[in-house]
């Protein structure tokens, strides 16, 4: 309403001033959802609707789903088919489900271990959401001798890779810097190789999760928020070197190896997964230089040795937390948030590692594709490459 | 590891009984304006007058209207209908007659009156002879012949679409025992005329077998005997065993190329189109019919124990998708 344009408002103007497109906007709101103006568009289509089953649980009592809505309108499940076969069902809550909201339909489906299973719901509007169970056997159930087992498989494609890494560190020490160029950038490798693994996985999720979600921005969104507030952190006293950096080394492969951790733990979910020996061994071959890659910054000082236990629980121990929360609470929105968030933490010790690189170096530009450094970079991309043709089935 | 090994057979499978496999709900019939038990014994015969020549001219009805319509519990199909219904009107006239069939289209879309039996080109139902647009009226005029169990549809095109939609009914024309010159064969004829008193101890069950492609994707995702899945097994048909069984069967089941019936317990014989009146097949107990197929099934239960006898289509698929029933068979008093 004012037409004043000077420079200081008194503060009633002001408030008055955000107040007034606040109430614009929630009148036209209540405008448009009271008169629906846009009702001359209703051409008598049906609603668009949309299912996405986010777990599927196996037990003595048959099949339960966890299925999210996401139509343009709520969706009602009108009938269960297993296999072409209409079944008995109870959905909890019951009744219509709104937009975004989650109900468990349970299915006293008689499954057979091992095999594939079909299940179809069908909307009041005929619309078939169907869901394939690849592979049927009983989900896991949170026991501690689940647990136990679950964390010692962890811990053979975690912690173990990254102590035999470690283990390196006194042979590294003895290093020129032609040796510590070629160890940093072979670091800087493998974590390219690991960046872009997770997010090729992370987007990969996110296709399978509700529209709502938004899954291809909500993974770049994600990644990049991660990456900008771990370098805001990092650089809050200076640039991160030494145990510093080791430690940051260290974050970025943890978030990676719980994503890790948690694709196993949905593979067991899942029934995908006989992790056999030569899988687990692939695992640990492919994770070495991990425990490498966080040692090459500390070439240059002294670390206490208790640094070294907590690096290595704090790289390798996620993963067995992942395989916990994987087998447990699988929902792909979440996996991918989780990758997605590593992937933002694997970006910023590549930065940072590269320019502990750099200054480590007089000529900081020549260095970058100096022999040792480029040799090392292909080197660690490679290694993973080749390794990772080990545990990808 | 103890909780992955488990064996889910050995296991105690509480509430997994296989008796579970059936939709959840009932249908409201009310809201549907027809009744899949209320359907079996309706007969549409129209209205009657004398021509000067002595014949009886025969006239029915039919309206296309479009309706949404429960097919199974909660499923909603947009069918079009004859006399909204699905199926259309179980039309039943005599060898003989002359019929005249005055067909409004109050739909969305072209539709006709496709007669399975012997008429004039014009009288075909065909784009040009006798196919019409929304608000039109056209009247087929045809004597009823040859006598059998019989069909008709919408024969707009594209043809797949307006068979599935649900534009379909039973034809049924009684065979005159007058033309029967072997009296063995007469009387079969004259327990076939419906309201004879040869006809009057017979049990006659109008059946469509019919199946609903609710997401149009080419494939059925509920199949039935008169529309609605599962109908006869929520509220079974009772059989007086003392009194014989017809059953007037027609398949129009879109995109599957066959369909079936299989009687539980029980065999009977089987006449294929029923335009002769001796049996195409005696003593089975399951016959498949293609599209537009059809036949008259015959069978008793009089040296039955009293109970509830199965039937349902042999292909499992279609079973389990809802074309199951249940005769409820008991004495007359029972």
């Amino acid at each position: 309403m004012s037409d004043q344009s000077q420079p200081t408002r008194p503060t009633a103007i002001r408030l008055l001033l955000v107040l007034l497109p606040l109430a614009a906007i929630l009148g036209s709101f209540v405008w448009i959802a009271s008169l629906d103006p846009l009702r001359s568009f209703n051409n008598g289509a049906p609603p668009v609707e949309s299912l996405t089953v986010e777990r599927t649980v196996l037990d003595q009592t048959g099949i339960q789903i966890l299925v999210r809505a996401g139509g343009s309108e709520a969706m009602q499940i009108a009938q269960v088919a297993v296999d072409d076969a209409y079944w008995t069902f109870t959905q909890n809550p019951p009744g219509p489900i709104a937009r975004g909201s989650a109900v468990w339909v349970q299915i006293p489906y008689p499954w057979v271990l091992g095999e594939a299973h079909h299940v179809a719901l069908v909307s009041n509007t005929g619309t078939v959401f169907g869901h394939e169970i690849a592979v049927a056997v009983q989900t896991p159930k949170a026991t501690a001798g689940q647990f136990r087992m679950q964390a010692l498989v962890g811990a053979l494609v975690g912690l173990l890779p990254v102590a035999l890494g470690l283990m390196f560190y006194p042979a590294m020490r003895g290093f020129g810097t032609t040796g510590m160029n070629f160890v940093l950038a072979l670091t800087v490798g493998m974590l390219a190789f690991l960046l872009l693994d997770m997010l090729g996985e992370a987007t990969e999720l996110a296709a399978e999760a509700a529209a709502m979600f938004q899954g291809s921005a909500m993974v770049w969104l994600s990644a990049l928020a991660s990456f900008l507030l771990l370098m805001a952190i990092g650089r809050w006293r200076g640039r991160p070197e030494g145990l510093a950096l080791a430690f940051y080394i260290a974050l970025g492969i943890g978030l990676h190896n719980f994503g890790e951790g948690l694709a196993i733990g949905g593979a067991f979910a899942a029934g995908a997964a006989g992790l056999g020996t030569f899988l687990v061994l692939g695992f640990a071959l492919h994770n070495v230089t991990e425990g490498i890659g966080i040692a090459a910054p500390m070439l240059r000082i002294r670390p206490p040795l208790w640094s070294f236990a907590a690096l290595t629980l704090l790289a390798g121990g996620p993963a067995v937390l992942g395989i916990w929360v994987g087998s447990l609470a699988y929902a792909p929105q979440w996996s991918a948030l989780a990758l997605a968030v590593g992937a933002g933490a694997i970006l910023q010790v590549m930065v940072e590692v590269t320019a502990y690189l750099q200054r480590q170096n007089i000529d900081r530009q020549a260095i970058m594709f100096s022999p040792a450094v480029l040799g090392g970079f292909l080197g660690g991309i490679a290694f993973m490459y080749v390794t990772a043709a080990l545990i990808k089935v | 590891m103890t909780a992955m090994s488990a064996d889910p057979y050995a296991a105690p499978m509480s509430g997994m009984e296989h008796g579970n496999m059936t939709t959840v709900g009932r249908v409201d019939h009310d809201a549907n304006g027809f009744d899949p038990s209320a359907m079996l014994t309706d007969w549409d015969t129209g209205t009657t007058e004398l021509l000067p020549d002595g014949r009886t001219l025969r006239t029915f009805e039919v309206t296309a209207i479009d309706r949404e319509i429960e097919i199974a519990p909660g499923i909603f199909f947009p069918a079009w209908t004859f006399n909204g219904r699905v199926p259309g009107p179980a039309v039943r006239a005599k060898e003989g007659e002359r019929l005249k069939i005055i067909f409004r289209n109050y739909g969305s879309h072209p539709h006709s009156m496709h007669f399975h039996g012997i008429h004039s080109a014009r009288m075909d139902g065909v784009p040009g002879a006798g196919l019409i647009g929304p608000g039109e009226e056209f009247i087929y005029e045809f004597d009823a012949k040859p006598f059998g169990c019989h069909l008709y549809h919408c024969h707009a095109l594209p043809l797949k679409r307006h068979m599935h939609k649900g534009m379909y009914g039973l034809f049924v024309i009684d065979p005159d025992p007058a033309r029967q010159s072997d009296p063995a064969l007469s009387a079969v004829a004259a327990s076939r005329v419906l309201g004879s008193p040869e006809n009057a101890n017979w049990q006659e069950l109008a059946m469509v077998m019919n199946a609903f492609d609710t997401n149009f994707d080419g494939g059925n995702e509920v199949y039935a005997v008169n529309t609605v899945g599962q109908a006869y097994m929520n509220v079974p048909i009772r059989i007086d065993k003392t009194r014989p069984v017809r059953v007037y069967l027609v398949n129009v089941t879109e995109f599957d190329p066959i369909n079936s019936f299989h009687l539980h317990a029980n065999f009977f014989d089987y006449y294929d189109t029923g335009t002769q009146l001796t049996p195409t097949l005696r003593t089975v107990d399951l016959i498949m019919q293609c599209q537009a197929q059809r036949g008259i099934l015959e069978f008793s239960f009089a040296d039955h124990e009293d109970g509830m006898y199965m039937f349902h289509a042999h292909q499992s698929e279609f079973t389990e998708l809802g074309w199951v029933g249940m005769f409820d068979v008991r004495g007359p008093g029972a």
